[in-house]
């Protein structure tokens, strides 16, 4: 019988590739000096788990290497070797080339095995000083017994077998064994029961008899011995040659040496010292060996993504599955014998039906649904690394991990992450002794923190660094042409202009974030995400990026609205009130257009058939509807619609699919009757208010990009 | 000898047929008839309503749910210049697959199909550089079919993001 | 044929065992570590325990003599997997009562080799 093990390869990495995460985690918070044994034993657990999997399914070369690796935190585990930041690097390093290693052996891609080698030499030397007393060891296990040839007269073995009374009480069975035997040889059993005790003190669950066996065959006493591996320690054995003449003797039955020193620990002791993969207890090298190449030809096929879901998450679905069968069979009743009077009952059923729809499909989304800690996890490792290169110190605190957020929007959200946390760290957190003569605490602080607000996920960046230089990038600004050299702007305004295309403030092009992408990047990759970002500083204390995100990119709470002969979708969730005005309260100011009066604030009103270029059925403002919602910034706009008509949950599809993307569309949906309505994508009214000719230009700037 | 050439005819135009000819599906535009290659027609559907893009060009009349995915469609008599007409009930939109950076999706709406058609290479005529209503950009050659001729559109040209506006 | 209960943290290694002691027409139970393990041992019975050693929560050594202690599991064969080097695993299973081991890396083959050796 074959069995393809190819099958359980993706598991394999994925699950791999979390434990590397694991050991990055674990050894990025393990305390240099003192061995906390949980904090080892997480991270020798992973390299563990990595060892075994890639042992199994044929990658010897991962398997070899996390050898050492485990080894080295074995002695650290054991408090035989102290934890260093020199070992804790090491380790570091040697999670990076595992990935490595991992990373081309799941996409058939060659590694890099100068490094390889490098870590691998690195990792040995370290653990050089502790092997020699290893290697003393298996001086001792490799006195092999020697093996017999049969020449000298022998023809098999005698055993004497004496269980210990416990025996039976491990699941060993000696009969089992002796099944065992029979198939090397010809066996004779003779059972001792001498030891047998008056039925009355019998223990049921003990062992009373011993057996003398004889095996007649060319066995290896290693191959008999094997058969008494597992109960070596709960019985007293002896095998000795048997010769032709010599008669079955009834020996003596005293205990002889036992077989440890000779038999069981060779294989064991010898691979303490040597990178070598374990020796299979069954025997066979050869079986392993021979199975590699089928393996590794056998998983040419791309890796297809996969998602770990929670067991709960799905019980919670076949719970759905259950209820929409049992509303399904209720309708199927009423429609097989429908009469006026069951209309009520109709109703019922299909409201019903309507909310285990929606429980369904909010469970079906739950089980996209990823704690962010899967994108917090690269970043104890990053500032880790980028602070030991810029000799900062920061501490970096991590809240919020478990807050879900949806598999696509987590993919997408790593990149900007990563370039604001950098950011930080390079142009936020001073050096310590800037920060010292600051006043401040010589470490600084970055703070990733993620919570659900309304239908939104929030994720905070915030450093107690020295927050932006106001003065500094309006010069800039001016220096470029992007602010009017007597124009003066409020702090936020500032604020707001390091997300224009090109703007960087960076006095030298720093290794650390200076890479060609400015945060007008960032704030156009989370806007495609249908989220927003902005900041909030205070010069010399610090600032924080506020990064919201729809929870999933895949379904939204939707309003409909008509602008002229159009419906379109508004998402609810950009909907602060919708309101009745009068001409009367409305402030024209010259270059500003239509601002309306709300509360202590005024709100520009947005005509969206003048954007959109569409005839418009009233241009009488008391005619239709203020719709006030949540511009970029945190600025309120108000759209001037024809009507509201119903709310309704959308799936949200791409136009960029077969089209491309377009100024104040966020993408289209598919109604009941089938047809399609475009959804509106209010930060991009707001671009297209402020600068109508946005709608042909984006063209332009798509191509380019 | 001569036998055996007569039985070899046929048989050298069948491999012809494998080797070099393309199947083109012909559909008419006012009084033109235009080919486009048939492995590129993905199906053919009646006219139905489209729902507009704001500040697209006249030619793009919208978008339409095709089996959950939404495309694109394209008047070609508008993007033609060519006067215009009501819908009739022969209108259809043929949905075809114009390969680029990612291979999209685009329906054209046209006055109606007409026929199928294998065109060899050796059929296929260069552009004359006047004559036609359409950008000599967008078409790959003609062929002459009966008395008319048939205009082979080059849909990736014709259809690119950038050409959809 | 026989009930078979499969320890183990790793999903692979579970995949792994579940899918070959299956093609031999057992019927096996995952659980992924000790704990779960023994939460469902003492809800239904089996023939043969396999356990991973190293595992959180609980561990293949804990969760074999706690087993043992159960008087249902008092002689039902309970098979340790170990990556371990040396003997330190293995003496420390057998003492809490383990019937054998199987190192890690093994194969579908030497595990079903195993199996049987243990079944009979």
């Amino acid at each position: 019988m074959s069995i393809d093990v190819s099958q359980f390869h993706d598991v394999f990495f994925e699950e791999s590739f979390e434990g590397l995460d694991a050991m990055e985690s674990g050894l990025l918070n393990l305390s240099i000096g003192t061995a906390d044994v949980e904090a080892i034993n997480t991270i020798f657990r992973a390299a563990h788990s990595i060892k075994g999997g890639a042992g199994t399914f044929g990658f010897m070369n991962v398997s070899e290497f996390t050898h050492v690796m485990e080894t080295l935190l074995d002695e650290m585990r054991n408090g035989v070797r102290d934890v260093t930041s020199e070992s804790t690097n090491l380790l570091l390093d040697a999670v990076d080339v595992l990935r490595e290693m991992l990373t081309a052996v799941q996409q058939k891609s060659d590694t890099d095995d100068e490094r390889i080698e490098n870590v691998r030499m690195k990792l040995e030397s370290m653990l050089n000083e502790s092997a020699q007393a290893v290697s003393e060891q298996a001086d001792v296990g490799e006195a092999v017994e020697p093996e017999l040839s049969g020449d000298d007269g022998q023809i098999g073995w005698t055993i004497e077998f004496k269980p210990h009374s416990h025996l039976l009480q491990t699941g060993n069975d000696p009969v089992r064994m002796f099944h065992e035997l029979e198939l090397m040889g010809d066996l004779s059993v003779v059972c001792h029961a001498a030891k047998l005790p008056a039925f009355s003190d019998i223990e049921p669950e003990d062992c009373y008899l011993s057996w003398t066996l004889t095996l007649e065959g060319d066995e290896s006493k290693d191959a008999i011995m094997e058969v008494f591996e597992w109960v070596d320690d709960d019985c007293d054995i002896s095998i000795e040659p048997l010769y032709s003449n010599e008669p079955l003797v009834e020996q003596q039955l005293e205990q002889k040496q036992a077989i440890e020193p000779e038999a069981a620990r060779p294989s064991e002791l010898v691979e303490n010292d040597t990178a070598e993969p374990e020796p299979v207890v069954m025997q066979d090298n050869k079986v392993v060996q021979a199975n590699a190449p089928t393996v590794a030809k056998a998983s040419t096929q791309p890796a297809t993504a996969s998602i770990r879901v929670g067991t709960d998450k799905i019980d919670s679905l076949i719970n759905l599955v259950g209820e929409l069968v049992i509303t399904q069979s209720m309708l199927s009743q009423i429609g097989d014998n429908f009469s006026e009077e069951m209309l009520p009952q109709l109703i019922d059923g299909l409201a019903q039906l309507e909310r285990n729809t929606r429980e369904m499909q909010e469970g079906i989304m739950r089980i996209r649904m990823l704690p962010i800690s899967f994108a917090f996890n690269r970043f104890p490792r990053l500032v880790h690394d980028m602070t030991d290169k810029m000799g900062k110190k920061v501490e970096l605190k991590l809240s919020g991990e478990q807050t879900e957020l949806d598999k696509t929007v987590m993919e997408k959200i790593g990149d900007p992450l990563v370039h604001l946390v950098r950011n930080s760290l390079d142009h936020g957190l001073e050096r310590p002794e800037v920060r010292r003569a600051a006043g401040k605490n010589e470490t600084g602080l970055l703070h990733l923190n993620a919570f659900h607000q309304g239908g939104n996920i929030i994720i905070e960046i915030t450093d107690d660094g020295a927050g932006l230089n106001d003065e500094k990038i309006l010069n800039k600004a001016r220096e470029r042409g992007l602010v009017a050299p007597n124009e003066e702007l409020s702090a936020e305004k500032i604020h707001e202009l390091i997300f224009l295309p090109g703007f960087s403030t960076a006095d030298t092009v720093t290794d650390v974030s200076g890479r060609g992408v400015g945060m007008d990047v960032v704030r156009k990759n989370i806007t495609s995400l249908g989220g927003s970002v902005d900041v909030v500083s205070k010069q010399g204390q610090g600032s924080t990026f506020t990064i919201r995100l729809p929870l999933t990119l895949a379904i939204m709470d939707g309003q409909t609205i008509r602008v002229a002969d159009q419906n379109y979708i508004l998402p609810l969730i950009s909907i602060s009130e919708s309101l009745e005005i009068k001409n009367s309260d409305i402030k024209r100011v010259s270059g500003k257009g239509e601002l309306y009066p709300l509360r202590n604030e005024y709100v520009p009103v947005i005509r969206v058939y003048e954007l959109f270029g569409l005839k418009p059925q009233t241009t009488d403002l008391e005619e239709g509807l203020l719709v006030v919602v949540d511009g970029a910034g945190g600025n309120k706009v108000g759209l001037f619609v024809d009507d509201l008509l119903g709310q309704q949950q959308v799936v949200i599809k791409s136009l960029e699919t077969n089209y491309r993307k377009v100024v104040g569309i966020s993408g289209a949906t598919i109604l009941g009757d089938g047809t399609v309505a475009l959804i509106l994508d209010v930060s991009g009214l707001v671009s297209l208010y402020k600068d109508p000719s946005l709608a042909k230009l984006m063209v332009v700037d798509e191509r380019v990009a | 000898m001569s036998e055996l050439q007569q039985v070899n005819q046929p048989l050298e135009s069948l491999e012809g047929v494998d080797v070099d000819g393309d199947q083109y599906l012909s559909f008419i535009l006012g009084d033109e008839e235009y080919g486009v290659e048939i492995l590129r027609v993905q199906e053919i559907k009646g006219w139905d309503n489209v729902t507009p893009i704001p500040n697209s060009p006249e030619y793009l009349c919208g978008v339409l749910n095709l089996r959950g995915t939404i495309v694109p469609v394209v008047d070609l008599r508008k993007r033609f210049e060519m006067p215009l007409k009501p819908y009739t009930p022969t209108t259809v939109v043929i949905v075809l697959k114009v390969e680029g950076v990612t291979m999209r999706t685009v329906g054209v709406i046209v006055d109606a199909v007409s026929d199928a058609h294998n065109v060899t290479e050796d059929n296929i005529h260069p552009t004359p550089e006047f004559g036609t209503h359409v950008d000599t950009r967008y078409i790959k050659g003609l062929v002459p079919i009966g008395a008319n001729m048939m205009m082979l559109l080059n849909i990736d040209q014709l259809l690119s993001v950038e050409a959809l506006g | 044929m026989a009930k078979i209960l499969a320890v183990d943290d790793s999903a692979s290694m579970r995949q792994m065992v579940a899918f070959t002691l299956k093609g031999a027409g057992h019927s096996v139970t995952d659980a992924v570590d000790g704990k779960n393990a023994l939460d469902i041992a003492k809800t239904q019975s089996f023939d043969l325990v396999l356990t991973d050693v190293n595992m959180p929560n609980m561990d293949g050594i804990t969760l074999t003599k706690e087993l043992r202690s159960l008087p249902a599991y008092r002689f039902t064969p309970i098979l340790v997997l170990t990556t371990e080097a040396g003997m330190d695993k293995k003496q420390e299973g057998r003492a809490a009562g383990a019937t054998g081991w199987l190192v890690k890396p093994f194969n579908p083959e030497q595990l079903l080799a195993t199996v049987r050796k243990v079944l009979g």
